[in-house]
């Protein structure tokens, strides 16, 4: 028995992140760290469950042991229900076989039996790709308010960076009218979030034909919306202003950490009406040593800082031993940093070790052609030997 | 644990608490911050979990709002099992108990608890130790001599005022215990004790049953004391580090020795962690200007100013251009900017406005009472 819940949750977290290189080698983007002691599947559970949605399906399918591993039984974000709660859902056999999702809409398609359980008016469509803070049920009054089928919510961007993304046109009313995929010459500059609220029983019928028109692609932005659309459907936008970063590349990953450190950027992690949960470490509280120099950084439970950490993202257990400089940087956890070495404008992944007077990265204005640098990047689990040289835009992921 | 024995874990946590009443106005002794994220009561529950005992029973009397709080279901410590889990034991929890006046009818008042437990060994322990002891050797040892009761004991230095607030134990060669000094005058190298204790449940129903009906109350005076030459008393010397806390200044000295690396190594082993309540606080964040050195920092502390030899607890703010040296500020702790504090510690969600010049010494640090404004 399954009691009736209004608005479930499916979190899309299958994708591979592969412009993350070696940072998604052994997992999937979503149980990528971010910010200190999150991973980024933190936002959107947490998001869900500020909002009150209590019954989210994870949808899994690359490399889900980490990210199996973290969500758990959903404790940490109070997600351990006895009716809802957080299930992963990973790929399954069934009598007629067994098969991979075979693109988002599918993925759903898949797990229509999962969402019947709890009977919901309405389905909420997350990625676990992006950080921000967004209040889910002020959407959904909005998709009740105008009586949409789907709701789509939008950023305003830049003219300039519109063509990076999938692109509503709207009436005057704010209902969506056409909709182009990364244009050239975009028509509007209201960027999809790829955050979707669907009428249950609408998206069921479209998933399903979906499913059986062996042409299509089993793709929302590529079959459903546009489906819904031509068949006359009310698709209306959800205007979202607050902070939001598709961290989907190491550049943006790295430029998402590092808006933690600017206070003029509004992405507020000690907000206490809106928490954001994680899986806390069992750790002592950080140490900052007698010679220690810190400034403009955030620091985690477990660290012992005895170097100098200016504008950095320094995660859980994380050891800089004195003489070793971290800059412009963000460090995984448990890695550590040995005396000597430099480590700037980069990122190194989890339970790492970089050897003494080892230098990563480098500050780009030592460069007189931009283009040349960029972020220097070691995967998880690598140890960098004494004196060794990861230069910028490098990406590291075996032992060197 | 070796011996493959149940054993039942039970917690005092209130006793000691007139040696801090600063600290212990409003909570246990159990509920004492200490160490920048910790309650004294997360070493002994720590301990037992990670000594295989999966059953502990919590000893309350009074204050104990923050104390259940700070607990909840024990699953922070993994405590929350269908089998064994925490028990948490106020007074008047069945017909026959009442507030107790010491661990003996504290014992008796629980006693309902205890018989129905499986196990068959059982480990006392109150909250005024920090340390990282592993109950299973202590266990063991106890099996081994063939004990009645088996007391755990640190060899350490005390002044004066120290020893006044312990129990002294006399020890022969054989590691048996001769002679119990309960809050002596005198001061130097002894044999004091870390108010822990190992005794089967078929003796430790013994000496409940009979202390209930002679009206028996004190576990040190009338037990450990009295009967000193009738029982096998036998005494477990425990090595690590370990900080005993009696007063404003242990506290205090407690709270700094974390300083040092060294310490802080012993106490948070890897394969031994201490356990305590999660807050889903954010990082520490270091603003432009920040001077830190020496110090221990909670999650979620924001810190704009200068903080040196300090332990600042989860959540605390220094505003800008604030000095603090040499202070302990437990969690929500407000600095407002421009102030200097020395050798000041401040109890939780204490509020210090800008400009501000509070100065304690370290022998006598200066006392901020829970939500003080300043």
């Amino acid at each position: 028995m399954y009691t009736k819940k209004e608005c479930v949750a499916m979190l899309l977290a299958g994708g591979q992140g592969s412009r993350l290189y070696a940072l998604t080698q052994d997992m999937a983007k979503p149980a990528v760290p971010y910010g200190g002691k999150y991973r980024i599947i933190d936002f959107p559970l947490s998001n869900c469950v500020n909002s009150g949605i209590d019954t989210v399906g994870v949808l899994t399918q690359y490399q889900p042991l980490v990210l199996h591993d973290y969500i758990g039984n959903g404790q940490p974000w109070d997600l351990d229900k006895m009716n809802g709660g957080v299930h992963a859902l990973p790929p399954f056999q069934t009598a007629l076989g067994a098969q991979w999702y075979k693109g988002t809409a599918n993925a759903i398609y898949q797990n229509i039996s999962f969402v019947d359980r709890y009977d919901p008016e309405y389905v909420v469509i997350l990625s676990g790709d992006h950080i921000y803070k967004m209040d889910y049920n002020d959407m959904l009054q909005h998709h009740k308010d105008k009586k949409a089928d789907a709701t789509i919510a939008v950023l305003d961007v830049p003219l300039e960076e519109a063509s990076r993304f999938g692109i509503m046109i709207t009436n005057d009313e704010g209902d969506i009218v056409d909709f182009e995929e990364k244009p050239k010459n975009p028509r509007s500059t209201l960027a999809s979030m790829g955050i979707y609220i669907f009428t249950w029983s609408k998206l069921k019928q479209y998933l399903i034909e979906n499913e059986n028109n062996p042409e299509e692609d089993k793709d929302f932005g590529k079959a459903i919306i546009p489906n819904m659309m031509n068949a006359g459907e009310k698709l209306v936008a959800y205007a979202f202003d607050g902070y939001w970063k598709d961290v989907g590349t190491l550049d943006s990953l790295w430029e998402a950490n590092m808006d933690l450190l600017n206070p003029n950027i509004p992405i507020d992690l000690y907000d206490p009406e809106w928490k954001m949960y994680s899986r806390n470490p069992i750790m002592p509280p950080q140490y900052i040593g007698a010679n220690a120099v810190v400034e403009n950084s955030m620091i985690t439970d477990g660290c012992v800082v005895e170097g100098t950490v200016d504008f950095s993202v320094i995660f859980e257990g994380v050891k800089i031993e004195e003489g070793a400089t971290v800059t412009d940087s963000i460090i995984m956890p448990g890695s550590v940093i040995k005396s000597g070495a430099v480590v700037e404008y980069a990122i190194v992944g989890e339970n790492c070790v970089v050897g003494s007077g080892a230098q990563i990265g480098a500050r780009p204005e030592t460069f007189d052609n931009r283009d040349d640098w960029g972020i220097a990047v070691v995967g998880h689990n690598i140890n960098i030997s004494e004196n060794a040289k990861v230069l910028p835009k490098q990406i590291v992921s075996e032992n060197m | 644990m070796s011996s493959n024995k149940k054993v039942l874990g039970l917690v005092f946590s209130n006793m000691h608490d007139n040696t801090i009443t600063d600290l212990t106005k409003e909570r246990t002794m159990g509920s004492v911050l200490f160490g920048g994220r910790y309650r004294l009561i997360d070493f002994p529950l720590s301990n037992m979990v990670n000594s295989g005992i999966n059953e502990v029973g919590v000893i309350t009397k009074s204050n104990y709002q923050s104390l259940l709080d700070h607990l909840g279901s024990g699953r922070e410590w993994d405590l929350a099992s269908k089998n064994g889990g925490l028990h948490l034991l106020p007074p008047f929890s069945h017909v026959s108990s009442g507030m107790y006046r010491g661990r003996l009818e504290a014992l008796y008042g629980v006693w309902d608890f205890i018989k129905t437990s499986a196990a068959d060994y059982v480990v006392l322990s109150d909250c005024d130790v920090a340390a990282n002891i592993d109950f299973s050797a202590i266990v063991d040892a106890h099996i081994e001599s063939g004990a009645d009761i088996t007391t755990v004991y640190a060899n350490d230095v005390l002044t004066a005022e120290q020893a006044q607030r312990a129990t002294v134990f006399g020890i022969n060669d054989d590691g048996r215990v001769v002679d119990v000094l309960v809050n002596p005058h005198l001061s130097g190298a002894c044999n004091v004790s870390l108010n822990m204790f190992v005794l089967s449940k078929d003796f430790l129903k013994n000496i409940v049953l009979e202390a209930a009906s002679k009206g028996l109350v004190s576990f040190e005076k009338d037990i450990l004391q009295a009967r000193t030459h009738d029982y096998k008393i036998m005494a477990y010397r425990f090595d690590g580090y370990y900080s005993r806390i009696c007063s404003m200044d242990t506290f205090y000295k407690a709270n700094m020795n974390l300083l040092e690396t060294s310490n802080r190594e012993k106490l948070f082993l890897t394969n031994r962690p201490i356990y305590t309540k999660v807050r889903d606080n954010p990082p520490a964040k270091y603003a432009i200007g920040a001077n830190v050195k020496n110090s221990l920092i909670g999650d979620g502390c924001i810190i704009e100013g200068t903080v040196e030899n300090c332990v600042l607890f989860r959540g605390v703010k220094v505003g800008k251009g604030a000095v603090i040296k040499n202070s302990i500020l437990m969690q929500g702790t407000v600095v407002g900017s421009k102030c200097e504090i020395s050798c000041v510690v401040s109890d939780k969600n204490v509020k210090i406005n800008d400009n501000r010049m509070l100065t304690g010494s370290e022998n006598y640090p200066l006392y901020l009472g829970k939500g003080a404004v300043i």
